[in-house]
């Protein structure tokens, strides 16, 4: 299951999405980000599943905007600042370089910015 | 202003509902699910799977007072009270605080559930718009999730700002729906996505001389443009099921799917039985059933 945590407002969309097949609930995520934004636990959106899932403290999801902002610097080392990126390629790219994104081996968590 | 004279018009219908033909003191397994909306509560009893009674009225601003007072209403003259129910369920926002109910999940597992009975297992969409969020789910056949989002930011596109608007406009809620598509020419959304700042763009209009029809055209159609940002982030796969209160508000729906370009399943229960004996379809139960649903498979893996 794709679980989108967050919000669109008028300044735009902020999800950040966790692959739950993918997710073993290691919970690898969790260390690395200075804000917090994760925790595993008993899935929110599955009561049948047996094992924990990482997810989005509920605290965060709606203000996801500012609480991942501090990791901007990650996806400003190659294509200069988000206006000046090049491509959704170099996008993509920087994306591997977020902490949350490292930490998880299985590749479960993606940004929607 | 004298209490009498003033008319509510943003007060929507509540209902309830009684199945004749079950005698619940032969039931062997009674599972209730109560959904603690921010605007409505819904409360769902089952005897055996099968759909008893069921209650929705407004949440006041306990929630433990509206499961209370929710239950009450779904078991009103059925002879069954709590302490009847096996197991009970408690989803929605107030979820936490239900005290009847042996365990809380969330209200997005339940929707699933819950469309996937009423609707039948060829929805793979399901649009939930309720009173103060709004969520797009994508279902496999069995009702278990594949993808979700929610939009529980602001009240902008769904029910509460809608009560507010109907309100304002002096139109009750539930004519908003006819009276939007009373019109000559249909108008462009009011602009602003903010519920308080689309009130006050309305006052604008209805000062330049538009109808209140009119404007209540642009409100609904500004709703359904909200939404439909959400729903192409999850992405569409048909059927797509619509619950919650919005759904009831034709000017809303019928103006989606204009932009969607499809149809929404018919609000009929995928149950032929439950088809050919009218049992009336509300769309606001569907979290409940959910709950109602989770509590039955939980009384039957022994954790009754």
């Amino acid at each position: 299951m794709l679980a989108n945590w967050g919000y669109q407002d008028g300044s735009g969309s902020y999800f950040i999405t966790i692959d739950t097949d993918k997710c073993n609930g290691c919970g690898k995520c969790v260390e690395p980000c200075s804000q917090g934004v994760f925790e595993v636990g008993e899935d929110p959106a599955d009561p049948l599943r047996e094992e924990p899932v990482a997810f989005v403290t509920e605290a965060i999801r709606k203000k996801l905007r500012f609480s991942c902002s501090p990791c901007k610097k990650y996806l400003t080392a190659e294509g200069g600042s988000a206006a000046s990126r090049t491509s959704p390629e170099v996008l993509a790219r920087e994306m591997k370089n977020l902490p949350c994104v490292t930490a998880c081996e299985r590749g479960a968590i993606t940004h929607s910015w | 202003m004298n209490k009498e004279e003033k008319k509510e018009l943003w007060r929507w219908l509540e209902s309830r509902w009684t199945n004749p033909d079950i005698d619940w003191k032969k039931g062997k397994i009674i599972t209730a699910g109560i959904d603690i909306g921010s605007v409505s509560t819904q409360c769902v009893v089952m005897v055996d799977g099968e759909l008893y009674c069921y209650g929705n009225l407004r949440s006041g601003s306990s929630s433990g007072d509206s499961a209370s007072r929710g239950a009450n209403f779904a078991l009103d003259g059925t002879g069954m009270t709590v302490k009847d129910w096996h197991y009970c369920i408690g989803t929605g926002y107030g979820r936490v605080n239900v005290p009847m109910a042996k365990r809380a999940i969330t209200e997005i597992a339940c929707h699933g559930r819950g469309a996937n009975w009423m609707y039948g297992p060829q929805v793979r969409t399901i649009l939930d718009m309720g009173g103060q969020d709004c969520k797009v789910i994508r279902i496999d056949e069995k009702g278990k999730l594949t993808n979700f989002a929610m939009n529980d930011k602001c009240a902008a596109g769904a029910g509460r700002g809608m009560e507010v608007f109907a309100d304002f406009i002096g139109i009750s809620i539930n004519e908003v729906g006819d009276r939007s598509f009373d019109i000559d020419e249909e108008p462009k959304p009011v602009s602003s996505t903010c519920v308080i700042f689309a009130k006050s763009e309305a006052g604008g209009l209805l000062r330049e001389g538009w109808a209140a029809n009119k404007v209540l055209a642009a409100y609904c159609s500004a709703m359904a443009h909200r939404v439909l940002e959400l729903m192409m982030r999850v992405g569409l796969e048909p059927e797509v099921g619509i619950t919650g209160g919005i759904a009831k508000n034709r000017g809303v729906v019928e103006r989606l799917e204009k932009e969607l370009g499809m149809k929404f399943s018919p609000k009929v229960w995928h149950n032929s039985e439950y088809q050919k004996r009218n049992i009336p379809f509300d769309t606001q139960i569907a979290g409940a059933v959910g709950a109602a649903l989770f509590s039955k498979a939980a009384v039957e893996k022994g954790k009754g």
